[in-house]
């Protein structure tokens, strides 16, 4: 089937694309978006999270078509290109990136809780990223990404 | 395989009627995994999320009509005062991303013995609507579940909404598992207090082949709490209604946890709630 939606503000279409198929494999696989990544396939990890229209899902979790005619924002269409979303530079001030595997997700992750509470306390920080697992880090630099991004040094650069 | 995506709930029952090899698609939170594992190839997915008024609630009368597509994230958000039970069950689901995806109506149709959203509905004395060509019954939610992941829901019948009346005393939910985030219960409880009929409600997930109420601690609670004086909760009334909660679970052992350790994480959990929600009716 043909799936037709806007991917970070443009307009995308997606052929032959099989009915069970995952909004991630779209993004990854026949969009040619690889930031979201693959990881877990069951929604555990976050690794693949994403913007649907407006709210941060799992696009392993999504039917392709589920996303047809809808609004994706992926970790690729968080910044114009060429620069960086104040989360992504918040990141690599900090250090909190290792291996930067889950960092997309994360990141997509932080963007939305920023945009829901500006200022996080560290539990609602914690809560926020429950979802995403990361595996090199113990979570204490993203930790501090997120307070950065959240300060005024780091929303100054917005 | 097919995608099809009605925008109409006559549409959505139509098909499921024609089609008896549909799997409906909601949240995506349950029927992708199994898609993705290749553990599942329906010949239908039935996309059930361009149906307006499946993801709408409203008072209707002293009753709550909840949606089946209405997410946890908005039961939080939006139901937390009407359905504070309910709203709690919801805050312990999974992370964000799945609280935003996942709805009360997938809760049900996959029908785990597990489901965070199944308890707080048996201790609110909820019911089910659910709809076909043939027409749109009300089924308890004591009634609902048949067995572990099975229900009375009928080939041809979807979901509708949850009826349930807003909370007339403190409710209570809480969980066990190994993190806060993420995780399956290894067993769960709701409580519910009536103050108003003196009545208590329950919902025990996780400890038997489905969710299911404690009758006998309902009557125990509902006959020993001094609802007049509205006195503190006697430790022993607690404990014997932790007992009689795990006397009427039927644990299994599995990857989670053993028997054993479920009935005595329910004895506690339902002396907590008791407690909690005691405290909460006394101010």
């Amino acid at each position: 089937m043909r799936v037709t939606c806007t991917v970070n503000g443009t307009t995308r279409t997606a052929d032959d694309v099989w009915p069970g198929e995952s909004l991630l494999y779209v993004l990854r696989e026949r969009l040619g978006l690889p930031g979201s990544k693959n990881a877990c396939e069951q929604g555990e990890c976050g690794s693949c999270t994403v913007y649907l229209d407006g709210t941060a899902v799992c696009a392993c979790l999504v039917a392709a078509g589920q996303a047809a005619g809808r609004d994706v924002r992926t970790v690729e269409g968080l910044a114009p290109e060429g620069e960086l979303d104040p989360v992504q530079r918040a990141f690599l001030q900090t250090g909190a990136v290792q291996c930067g595997f889950c960092t997309p997700g994360l990141i997509v992750s932080v963007h939305d809780l920023l945009a829901r509470v500006p200022k996080p306390t560290d539990p609602q920080i914690r809560e926020a990223l429950a979802g995403n697992l990361c595996r090199c880090t113990g979570y204490e630099k993203i930790m501090d990404a997120v307070r950065l991004a959240a300060s005024s040094a780091g929303t100054e650069t917005r | 395989m097919d995608f099809i995506t009605p925008s109409t709930w006559a549409d959505a029952l139509a098909i499921r009627a024609d089609r008896p090899d549909a799997v409906p698609l909601a949240g995506g939170t349950d029927v992708m995994v199994e898609l993705n594992f290749h553990r599942r190839r329906p010949g239908v997915l039935l996309d059930l999320t361009r149906i307006g008024d499946l993801t709408t609630w409203a008072q209707d009368g002293e009753l709550l009509r909840v949606g089946a597509g209405v997410s946890y994230t908005r039961l939080i958000e939006e139901l937390g005062d009407r359905l504070p039970g309910l709203a709690m069950a919801a805050r312990t689901v999974g992370s964000p991303q799945i609280r935003n995806r996942g709805t009360l109506g997938g809760n049900l149709g996959s029908a785990s013995p597990a489901g965070d959203g199944h308890p707080p509905l048996l201790a609110a004395d909820a019911q089910v609507e659910l709809a076909s060509v043939r027409g749109t019954r009300l089924v308890p939610i004591g009634e609902f579940f048949t067995g572990p992941k099975h229900s009375v829901l009928a080939p041809d019948e979807l979901i509708a909404a949850v009826w349930v009346r807003p909370a007339d005393g403190p409710e209570q939910f809480s969980k066990i598992g190994t993190r806060n985030a993420m995780v399956i219960a290894v067993s769960s409880f709701a409580l519910a207090l009536h103050p108003g009929r003196r009545a208590v409600g329950t919902g025990i997930g996780s400890a038997a082949p489905t969710p299911r109420r404690a009758a006998e601690a309902e009557l125990f609670a509902a006959g020993q709490l001094p609802w007049d004086t509205l006195a503190a909760l006697d430790p022993d009334v607690a404990r014997r209604f932790g007992e009689l909660v795990a006397a009427s679970a039927a644990p299994i052992d599995d990857v989670r946890g053993t028997a054993a350790y479920r009935r005595h994480a329910l004895a506690v959990l339902a002396q907590r709630t008791l407690t909690w929600a005691w405290r909460d009716l006394c101010g």
